[in-house]
């Protein structure tokens, strides 16, 4: 692993589905995330995607590229273009940091996640690799 | 109230919460679980953890209220949503979301948690509308120990109206270009020629760039074109159109290039250099419009 490698990218396509049972498996019951009628009334085409939902797909991103021995110890998302049902959205990542210890490394991958309208979402994470576990 | 002035003194009432508990010894409705976590897991996509523990960016979860509402919270915090409420600032979305993991959660750790009101920001207009953002810290905490601090930014808005959809923009029609437009509702393209010099010409003028000489005659266009150049508009939205969307400087064999819309390919998929065929799209009963359509097998 190396500063400015590229993560393969992750297509996740944008369904009613995801953005439904993502909102309720975080708990979040604002009717902007399941009620098409109640979003459209504050002014948005659409139900969309919650930021806790956003929050766990760039989880998973990072969990499927780095594997089960990578530990997660910061993650900074910062929401732009809504995620609408039709829609899909592709995770990208980049390692810009990289230090090493007698233990293992810790990279910051700049993460961004684009759909049709444009950056959904764009941020860092920071992942701890301890020795041996190199990703 | 959304278009008005706010009060005199509004800003500075709500940035006087800066500072206040948003939450006070809040408690996780539900110690850390394994259904909730394997519930998480199957929405997300994301790999059951095979240790047991929490996926780190579950770490929100474990502090919502859900349906059952907020009784957790203090009162700062319902006050400051209360007074954006009134203010007519009454639409909530969430914009940044910063997350440190101290230490995994494993099914039952009892999450306890403290958050704090940062920042109230000045008014702001945003595509959404006009609002304040505000910025939360929370700190969780299980058995005494920290395990992971959590920053949360909305924007409290007041929804801009949505617009009817508005008539596509009409063409100025006059003497110089008024043979452009007869030929477009007859469906043809017509370009001028200069029959002084033969220098085709568009958009329509009343004299040849070349000579200055100003007696000229048309040539129909054959139809056919390449992509020379686009861009994809995103912003600002104007009424009648739905950003985003490619708008192509075309080339045309006859020697002239023309600004159109393409057709037949999302506004992400036109390419420099695409062959396209001109078209007559049919905009509305008093507005027709020569546009490019990518040619087939491309």
């Amino acid at each position: 692993m190396r500063i400015g490698d590229e993560l393969a990218p992750l297509r996740i396509p944008i369904t009613r589905t995801l953005i439904v049972s993502g909102a309720v498996a975080t708990r979040d019951y604002q009717d902007v995330h399941h009620d098409a009628e109640a979003a459209r009334a504050k002014g948005s085409p659409d139900i969309f995607m919650n930021i806790l939902t956003t929050n766990g797909l760039v989880g998973r991103y990072l969990a499927e590229h780095f594997g089960p021995e990578a530990e997660l110890r910061r993650v900074a998302i910062r929401l732009g273009a809504p995620n609408y049902p039709g829609d899909e959205m592709v995770l990208s990542g980049r390692i810009v940091s990289l230090a090493g210890d007698a233990d293992g490394q810790t990279a910051v991958v700049e993460v961004t996640g684009a759909n049709a309208l444009g950056h959904h979402v764009t941020g860092q994470a920071t992942v701890r690799l301890p020795r041996g576990a190199d990703a | 109230m959304t278009d008005a002035e706010p009060a005199a003194g509004f800003y500075e009432r709500i940035k006087a919460y800066e500072g206040q508990s948003a939450a006070v010894g809040g408690e996780g409705r539900d110690p850390v679980n394994s259904p909730m976590i394997r519930h998480w897991c199957e929405a997300m996509g994301h790999l059951l953890p095979v240790d047991g523990s929490a996926p780190p960016t579950m770490l929100q979860v474990w502090t919502m209220a859900g349906l059952s509402g907020h009784g957790d919270r203090s009162g700062p915090y319902d006050e400051l949503l209360g007074a954006l409420d009134a203010a007519g600032f009454d639409a909530v979305v969430a914009t940044d979301c910063e997350q440190e993991y101290v230490r995994p959660l494993r099914p039952g750790d009892r999450i306890v948690f403290d958050a704090v009101i940062e920042s109230v920001s000045p008014r702001k207009t945003t595509k959404l509308g006009i609002g304040h953002f505000i910025t939360t810290r929370m700190d969780l905490r299980s058995g005494g120990e920290q395990v992971g601090t959590h920053r949360f930014r909305i924007l409290k808005y007041a929804p801009a109206p949505r617009k009817a959809p508005g008539k596509r923009p009409r063409p100025v029609v006059n003497r110089d270009n008024a043979g452009f437009w007869n030929g477009v509702s007859r469906h043809e393209l017509l370009i001028q020629r200069c029959t002084g010099c033969g220098t085709p010409r568009f958009p329509w003028l009343p004299g040849c760039n070349s000579c200055g000489g100003q007696a000229w005659d048309t040539v129909k266009a054959s139809g056919s074109g390449t992509v020379y150049s686009y861009v994809v508009m995103h912003h600002p939205p104007f009424p009648a159109f739905e950003p985003p969307y490619a708008v192509a400087l075309v080339e045309l064999p006859e020697g002239v290039r023309m600004i159109a819309n393409v057709t037949g390919v999302p506004y992400d998929k036109v390419r420099i250099g695409m062959p396209v065929e001109l078209e007559f799209a049919v905009v509305d009963d008093e507005l027709t419009l020569p546009v490019f359509r990518v040619r087939e097998g491309v």
